[in-house]
């Protein structure tokens, strides 16, 4: 697809569809990432805005205030994917027998935990079906609304409420599913992975790819939560960028199956400068658990090469 | 010009599908079912509708998707037995909140485990509760006559609810017997176009639904849907009266066999209802009183229509192929026990399970259940506590 030029401020300047007074904690990074998904729907267009059960359904959608400009379902907690192939279809139904003359494109969103987990086979089902539709996944590494619970997606050895480190705990002891692989594997057209860095341009030009792509796509966006994480709320962008320069969370899309680096650092910083700011790891610091990070960077290192490979940089 | 025809049930409501053709149809594979989306694809295959199949991975998909596509403005059907409807349970509740008016085809089949792919109830019976409308049929005419009269019922203003279209398993769902079957375009105009008020595809405006809802609101809302189960009611009968009159077939909450001056009296639900209307015949030749009260709505629950129609029985059996797991009886039992308690009736009351996992049901079988009734209402309990009929003693 053809993308214009980045302009900042057009697309700040564009009508929010993600209205202000929603009850999200302040500094929420799924916020961030709704609010400039939805910035990428060209002005003028229509949608339909899908929701997970979690933390930004029940704060964006309390009966009697929506914080959605466009039409909005939330269903349940695992079939964000299954309900928005249902709302796809019925668009093309009722575009085919005329009732219908306008164009909408369809974009819905999950946390790790509806999507890594309990999500996940109706996520796989409807992009294996190739709807027309946008899966955003809003990755914060826990099951934050329920109250920090560890999921799939948590990190390894971070401190969860169902992964408390302990005497006999250094926390998670699994490391993360590569979700964005997993659903790569589908074949779908689009696939982005990106976080918030700088002035959103990755972002933004993922999320209009995502959304213009006809087919299936899926975004996974890294999203910090300043209560799970235990971090100051104003490090936010500090700590994605870290996430970043750390290869702990690379930039990358697959369009079309080809495997594309979007960033690559060019002094690949010590993992342990992203896991310092964050309380959940702070575990890690302790004297005697040096082999703890060195395992952890180890982790990061292997996948950084096999996404180097993958996308042959 | 009515049609005849021989079908099996599972392709005489396929036919009337065909007839209507729904927008959406999301559908997962599973016995006794699987032949209505087989059927619906082969229709769509061929040109002969144009409705959209969703191949879903699940039955949770399956009604996830229905949902989506109903709230999204289209008119939205799928099916399922046993497990699958068990499998859709948390999104049912979903459906109906949110005034749904999807119509499920339920081919009635036993709820493992064993694993069992023969009819009961227990699948249908166990989402009684879940806020859906609920029609079961005799036969497979009757399962073609209610999926023509669905879409009236739940899309109606007062009522927006979902229907479940209720048949047994393999009895009805694969047996081939006679029909008599409409021409479409009678069936055309009587279901109608579907034109919902609100929609998230409607162009002039936006709406969100699926809310979080705090106390204030919430128990107004389930009132709220309570009452367009009552308001089913009325409905149901308005739309029985107007398919009467394009098809000669008439229809209300249930079917009173020889029940007028009946002294006593089965009531049951589904394809047993033709073997207990034999062995009536039967017992009707030899002098006895005997009738049937066939249930055809379950939901909303006729109580106090059933108490009336029952109240000159002296002995009432009333026939549960769904086993509750409380000690106590089945559903229809529970149900309507309290409404004849209500109604204030004198008769003996004994809840019978019958008929699970497919266990054959004969004409036999009833007589001894009515001649137990006689002697019941007499004073003398042959059924024992806790009666299951055709139960092998070895």
């Amino acid at each position: 697809m053809e993308q214009k030029k980045f302009d900042f401020k057009e697309i700040q300047g564009r009508e929010e569809r993600l209205a202000p007074g929603h009850r999200m904690c302040a500094g929420c990074g799924g916020t961030i990432a709704v609010r400039n998904v939805l910035k990428a729907l060209h002005p003028g267009d229509k949608a339909v805005i899908g929701n997970a059960t979690g933390c930004l359904e029940v704060s964006s959608y309390m009966y009697p205030y929506t914080a959605y400009e466009d039409s909005y379902i939330h269903n349940a907690f695992e079939n964000a994917g299954a309900t928005l192939s249902g709302v796809e279809t019925a668009y093309k139904a009722l575009k085919k027998k005329g009732k219908l003359t306008e164009n909408y494109k369809f974009i819905t969103f999950g946390g790790d935990g509806g999507t890594y987990d309990i999500g996940l086979q109706s996520l796989s089902g409807a992009m294996e079906r190739g709807h027309d539709m946008v899966y955003v996944c809003y990755d914060n590494g826990a099951y934050m609304n329920t109250g920090v619970q560890r999921s799939s997606a948590t990190p390894m050895y971070a401190d969860t409420t169902t992964t408390p480190t302990g005497k006999v705990s250094d926390g998670k002891p699994q490391t993360r599913k590569d979700l964005a692989a997993v659903i790569a594997a589908h074949n779908v057209a689009y696939v982005g992975q990106t976080t918030f860095i700088g002035n959103m341009k990755d972002l933004y030009t993922k999320s209009e790819k995502a959304i213009y792509t006809p087919g299936a796509a899926f975004l996974n966006i890294l999203a910090p939560c300043p209560r799970g994480w235990k971090y100051d709320a104003p490090d936010i962008i500090e700590i994605c960028k870290l996430a970043v320069e750390t290869c702990y969370w690379p930039l990358f899309e697959v369009v079309e199956g080809e495997w594309i680096l979007n960033y690559k650092p060019k002094n690949k910083l010590p993992l342990e400068d992203f896991l310092r700011k964050q309380g959940r790891f702070k575990h890690l610091f302790k004297p005697g658990n040096e082999h703890l990070i060195e395992a952890f960077q180890a982790e990061v290192d292997k996948r950084w090469e096999e996404l180097l490979f993958r996308c042959q940089a | 010009m009515a049609i005849k025809e021989r079908m099996s049930g599972n392709e005489a409501v396929s036919h009337a599908i065909g007839q209507i053709n729904p927008d959406v149809m999301p559908a997962f594979p599973i016995t006794p079912s699987t032949e209505i989306p087989q059927f619906v694809s082969t229709m769509i295959a061929n040109g002969e509708i144009d409705t959209e199949f969703i191949p879903v991975e699940s039955e949770h998909s399956s009604m996830s998707a229905a949902i989506g596509s109903s709230a999204a403005g289209a008119r939205t059907l799928t099916a399922t037995s046993s497990c699958g409807l068990a499998l859709m349970w948390e999104v049912l509740y979903v459906a109906a909140s949110n005034r749904l008016p999807i119509m499920m085809q339920v081919v009635n089949r036993a709820l493992s485990g064993p694993i069992n792919i023969n009819a009961e109830h227990s699948d249908s019976m166990g989402a009684r509760d879940s806020g859906w409308l609920q029609i079961y049929a005799e036969n497979n005419q009757e399962a073609y006559d209610n999926t023509i009269q669905a879409y009236r019922i739940a899309e109606h203003p007062d009522v927006k609810l979902p229907i479940m279209v209720c048949q047994d398993g393999f009895i009805t769902s694969h047996a081939v017997e006679n029909i008599t079957l409409l021409e479409d375009e009678p069936v055309k105009a009587f279901v109608g176009e579907y034109n919902p008020e609100h929609y998230l595809l409607r162009e002039d405006e936006t709406m969100s639904v699926g809310p979080y809802a705090l106390s204030p609101f919430c128990m107004e809302a389930k009132r709220a849907q309570a009452q367009a189960m009552m308001n089913a009611k009325k409905v149901i009968l308005d739309v029985a009266k107007e398919f009467e009159a394009i098809s000669g077939r008439s229809y209300g909450f249930f079917e009173e066999y020889r029940l007028e001056d009946a002294e006593y009296a089965l009531v049951a639900i589904g394809s047993a209802c033709g073997t207990i209307k034999d062995a009536i015949d039967k017992l009707r030749e030899q002098g006895m009183k005997v009738g049937l009260l066939k249930v055809r709505v379950f939901r909303p629950f006729p109580g106090e229509e059933m108490a009336n129609a029952l109240k000159a029985c002296k002995a009432i059996a009333i026939m549960d192929r769904c086993e509750g797991y409380n000690g106590n009886g089945g559903p229809l039992g529970a149900e309507l026990t309290a409404a004849l308690y209500r109604a204030k009736a004198t008769a003996e009351v004994v809840n019978i399970i019958y008929g699970l996992s497919g266990r054959d049901v004969t004409v036999g079988d009833i007589e001894g259940i009515y001649e137990k009734l006689v002697k019941l209402a007499e004073g003398e309990n042959l059924f024992g506590t806790y009666p299951y009929l055709g139960l092998r003693s070895r």
